[in-house]
């Protein structure tokens, strides 16, 4: 191949490196009036009164927005496939807040500083209710967070159940019953900022047909244009969402946040409009990955094969519900995806409290999915006296192998039959064990105050939602056989335009540089569900080839009417008669523009599929415990993924380096702590710590290709499944290093502390 | 008030307000590679150059500039060139979303003026201030060691 599998230079990096204003709010827009939210401060009341004369009186305050001005309607912010699988639940602004950052009202004023001002003027009369911030109080707490009336698609609305989900293969407590191992444990992984770097951030304006374009930072256009047109009650025809160069998302923004709220501010003004969060509000009023209490029992026979798995979560969802169903049901298919067992059951709660949101962060439940079955595999090794790296090849899924969970779990609905084409975790697990040192270090016995310890977690992801995710693609070219790709997959720093002009200058033998891509442009574009599930390379990817190939049989059938023949292929840049004529590629587009058989050369294509075949790593982390203080250093991590074949060796490595310190934070340094009444306190990157340049441990990252059948150029996702493994692993090194089993994330250094001593 | 002082090798005359901060200027006048971020100097995606130093442009009141000496990431590339940095990022990999990228390419820049021999801590501590949430610093930082040891200086096509 001679673009795939290369380190081809971004498609955006010249412009990115010169600091070109690519970004949505690198713009300047005549008479743009700048939008602030008003947050709730408490976490649940209703409004009595909002008393808006003061602020309204401000001068230079155009427009205040309260619940009176919107008449009920409930939507969900999530962006997923149509009818969405989670529950219509929030209203674009409400009566009641329900968390500490809930929105109360919204201010559209000349300046930003008016519009703060503004929001002090406003008075709000609440009547606090009482709170609730534990999941599992709030299932029994006797009354209900959210209105029967006009919300949809809640599981149990007195329980405060948002999601629930519930399947079994097999018979589960039999089979436990006759196990001869059965081993049972319960973990937590908390919530997570996905701190992108650039925050939220909205532009809309109205252009000259009276169409409401909106400009942002999102990952998931035509959803946007979807559900805003729902939620302002107009066409979808009526809205233009353009994402430009996006400053990160990481599942933050696979979300409406505030296009509404700025898109009201327009419609009723006329006028361009903006809203920009503050490193504040992304950290208390936007989405955070959902914390799950996990408790998992698994059933080994005398051999250490597994005969059961039971899986039993409680999600903590937030405020509202909208991606409470899916998450829960991601952390149920990967855990159930890694090893095989006859009996499988999943019963699972997404639950509703006055705490900040749950959304869509990288991995999407699977983090919390192989935070405790790693860990508790670790526990189950230890006890039958077996290597965990042996114990984890003995029962992982094999090539050829059905996957059940995939048919009687799918997204909100049942799912589809998965056969697994590709699996290279033993290799992974073998190189990884090779380049950490595994033997030596696990040999060393570890005395005085600094202790090392190594451990090991493995991890598996999908390549996409199947039956559901859509990508589409469509290509036209131009006289010089360079060649226009216009796609709705969305680029939020990935580099995913760069992969998809790969697999498109695959197919049509010409170089990276001859493709010239647009993403995304609702106006402009194809239809795609959007940059995320992992779902870019292998959906649109594949959709990409498909438009590039029928791209280049019209080319060929262009170039055999210009040269009289039946019988013609293409070789390099040329159609080639059998005769020994040819006619080059672009010959043939300047002839079909202006002279003969006159058309534009094009291809349009979209994909679907029903498989998502499940990238696969193993991760090994090397750690140092301060035995005085109970501090935990990662001194070196080795990351080793099977993502099929790698269409992008540099971009590739460049995804497992970025998600590595997302779960290292998770697991040692990122903390959400709340106040008594459901304040979030640490508002602020220096308290909110996520990994820096001088905290990374040395990273060794290896691919083990593969070669998935069903994947464009036999390629997998890559973008979320580094992000699972790196926690568990950590833990299960502190445990080797010091004798310290860590369940509930993040590791406190006085918990380590305290279980030292215990231990001594 | 007005207060003057060198902007990308430019004399500029402005009139500004007091609690104005030098991150909302240079955006004002469309400088977009100053990045807005954080406005408490937690994440680096606004750095400039101040009288040679990487500093957070969120952080400085205008008064403050008066005599001295602003760059932004605009000055190091034409629609032809860029700089060896710049190119070398490119090469390695270092852009993921690119946001955070002005920034780490002035505190590079700062570091590579004020230091001949430098090893991976002096650009761990240079890039220490500039939060990046996609790459794991791995790229930036080889990046960096590669041009600051081999390219020093030279300028290539874009």
């Amino acid at each position: 191949m001679k673009v795939i599998g290369k380190d081809i230079q971004r498609v955006d990096g010249p412009a990115l490196v010169k600091g070109k204003p690519v970004f949505a709010d690198d713009i300047r827009l005549k008479d743009i009036l700048h939008v602030k939210i008003l947050h709730s401060p408490v976490a649940h009341a209703k409004i009595l009164q909002i008393n808006t004369d003061q602020a309204e009186a401000l001068d230079g305050v155009v427009a205040i927005f309260t619940h009176n001005d919107f008449k009920p309607h409930y939507y969900t912010t999530a962006g997923q496939g149509y009818p969405e699988p989670g529950p219509r639940d929030m209203r674009i602004l409400d009566s009641t807040v329900r968390y500490v950052g809930d929105r109360v009202a919204f201010v559209a004023a000349e300046t930003l500083e008016i519009a703060e001002q503004a929001l002090k003027l406003i008075q709000v009369k609440y009547k606090e209710l009482p709170c609730i911030f534990d999941a599992q109080e709030s299932i029994t707490a006797g009354f209900a967070l959210h209105p029967a009336e006009g919300t949809s698609g809640i599981h149990d609305i007195d329980k405060n159940i948002a999601a629930h989900l519930d399947a079994e293969l097999g018979d589960v407590e039999a089979a436990l019953s006759e196990s001869a191992h059965v081993f049972e444990g319960t973990y937590s992984t908390p919530f997570v900022q996905m701190a992108h770097i650039e925050p939220h951030i909205s532009l809309t304006w109205l252009d000259n047909n009276n169409r409401l374009v909106i400009r942002t930072s999102t990952q998931v256009p035509h959803h946007v244009r979807r559900i805003v047109a729902e939620v302002l009650d107009i066409p979808v025809g009526r809205i233009r969402v353009i994402k430009p160069r996006i400053g990160g998302g990481f599942g933050g923004k696979q979300e409406i946040l505030n296009e509404e709220v700025v898109g009201a501010v327009t419609l009723k003004t006329g006028r361009p409009a903006r809203i920009e969060y503050t490193r504040e509000e992304e950290l208390f009023a936007a989405r955070v990955r959902h914390p799950e209490l996990v408790t998992f029992r698994l059933g080994f026979d005398e051999n250490q094969h597994l005969t059961a798995i039971d899986l039993n979560i409680l999600e903590d969802c937030g405020a509202y519900g909208p991606h409470a169903l899916t998450v829960m049901s991601v952390t149920s298919q990967k855990a159930l995806s890694m090893y095989k067992a006859p009996n499988i059951r999943v019963n699972g709660d997404g639950v509703y409290t006055n705490l900040p949101i749950g959304g869509a962060y990288r991995g999407y439940g699977a983090p919390q999915a192989f935070f405790p079955l790693e860990s508790l595999i670790d526990e189950a090794a230890e006890a039958m006296g077996i290597d965990p790296i042996e114990l984890r090849l003995k029962n992982v899924f094999q090539v050829g192998d059905d996957i059940p969970i995939a048919k009687i779990l799918g997204e909100g609905r049942e799912g589809f039959p998965m056969v697994l084409y590709s699996n290279e975790i033993a290799a992974c697990l073998k190189e990884g064990r090779e380049l950490s040192n595994w033997e030596t270090i696990r040999a060393n016995q570890q005395s005085g105050r600094f202790r090392r310890g190594i451990g090991v977690a493995v991890a598996g992801q999908g390549s996409g939602i199947p039956g559901i995710d859509m990508g589409s693609a469509f290509i036209k070219m131009n006289e010089d056989a360079s060649f226009n790709l216009q796609v709705g997959a969305t680029d939020l720093g990935t580099g995913s335009d760069t992969a998809l002009a790969q697999i498109a200058a695959e197919v049509l033998n010409v170089s990276v540089d001859k493709i010239i891509v647009y993403s995304s442009d609702t106006d402009m574009t194809p239809f795609d569900t959007g940059a995320y599930a992992s779902s870019t390379t292998y959906i649109s990817g594949a959709a990409v080839k498909k438009a590039a190939e029928a791209c280049k049989l019209m080319i060929l059938e262009q170039g055999k009417k210009l040269l009289q023949t039946d019988d013609a292929k293409i070789v390099n840049t040329d159609v080639l008669g059998s005769d020994g004529q040819s006619i080059s590629f672009s010959d043939i587009c300047i002839k079909s523009f202006y002279t003969d058989e006159q058309q534009q050369i094009m291809g349009i294509a979209s994909h679907l599929s029903y498989d998502s075949p499940p990238p696969y790593n193993a991760t090994f982390a090397e750690v140092e415990v301060d035995t005085l203080t109970g501090i935990v250093r990662v001194i070196k991590l080795v990351s080793v993924t099977d993502a099929g074949q790698i269409i992008n060796p540099k971009m590739a490595e460049g995804q497992v380096e970025g998600a590595i310190p997302q779960s290292l934070g998770m697991a040692l340094t990122e903390f959400m702590p709340f106040d008594e009444k459901g304040r979030m306190l640490n508002l602020d990157f220096n308290s909110y710590h996520i990994y820096s340049a001088k905290d990374m441990p040395e990273l060794v990252v290896r691919f083990v290709e593969s070669n998935e059948p069903t994947g464009p150029y036999g390629a997998k996702a890559v973008a979320e499944i580094p992000i699972s493994a790196p926690a568990p692993a950590v833990t299960n090194a502190i445990y080797q290093a010091v004798g310290v089993r860590i369940k509930h994330l993040p590791v406190k250094p006085e918990e380590v502390l305290a279980k030292i001593h215990l231990e001594d | 008030m007005i207060i003057q002082f060198e902007l990308n090798d430019q004399l500029v005359q402005v009139e500004t307000q007091p609690g104005t901060t030098l991150l909302e200027y240079l955006r004002s006048i469309e400088l977009y590679s100053v990045k807005h971020g954080c406005d408490h100097g937690e994440c680096g995606a606004c750095t400039v150059l101040l009288n040679q130093k990487a500093v957070n442009a969120c952080l400085l009141l205008m008064p403050t500039l008066e005599g001295k000496k602003v760059e932004t990431l605009e000055k190091f590339s034409t629609h032809q060139h860029i700089n060896s940095m710049q190119e070398t990022f490119l090469k390695a990999g270092a852009v993921q979303c690119g946001f955070c990228t002005p920034g780490m390419l002035l505190s590079l820049e700062a570091l590579d003026r004020e230091k001949l021999d430098l090893n991976e801590d002096d650009v761990r501590d240079a890039l220490n201030g500039n939060l990046c949430r996609c790459t794991g610093y791995v790229k930036p930082v080889e990046a960096a060691l590669k041009a600051l040891k081999e390219n020093k200086g030279k300028e290539v096509q874009s």
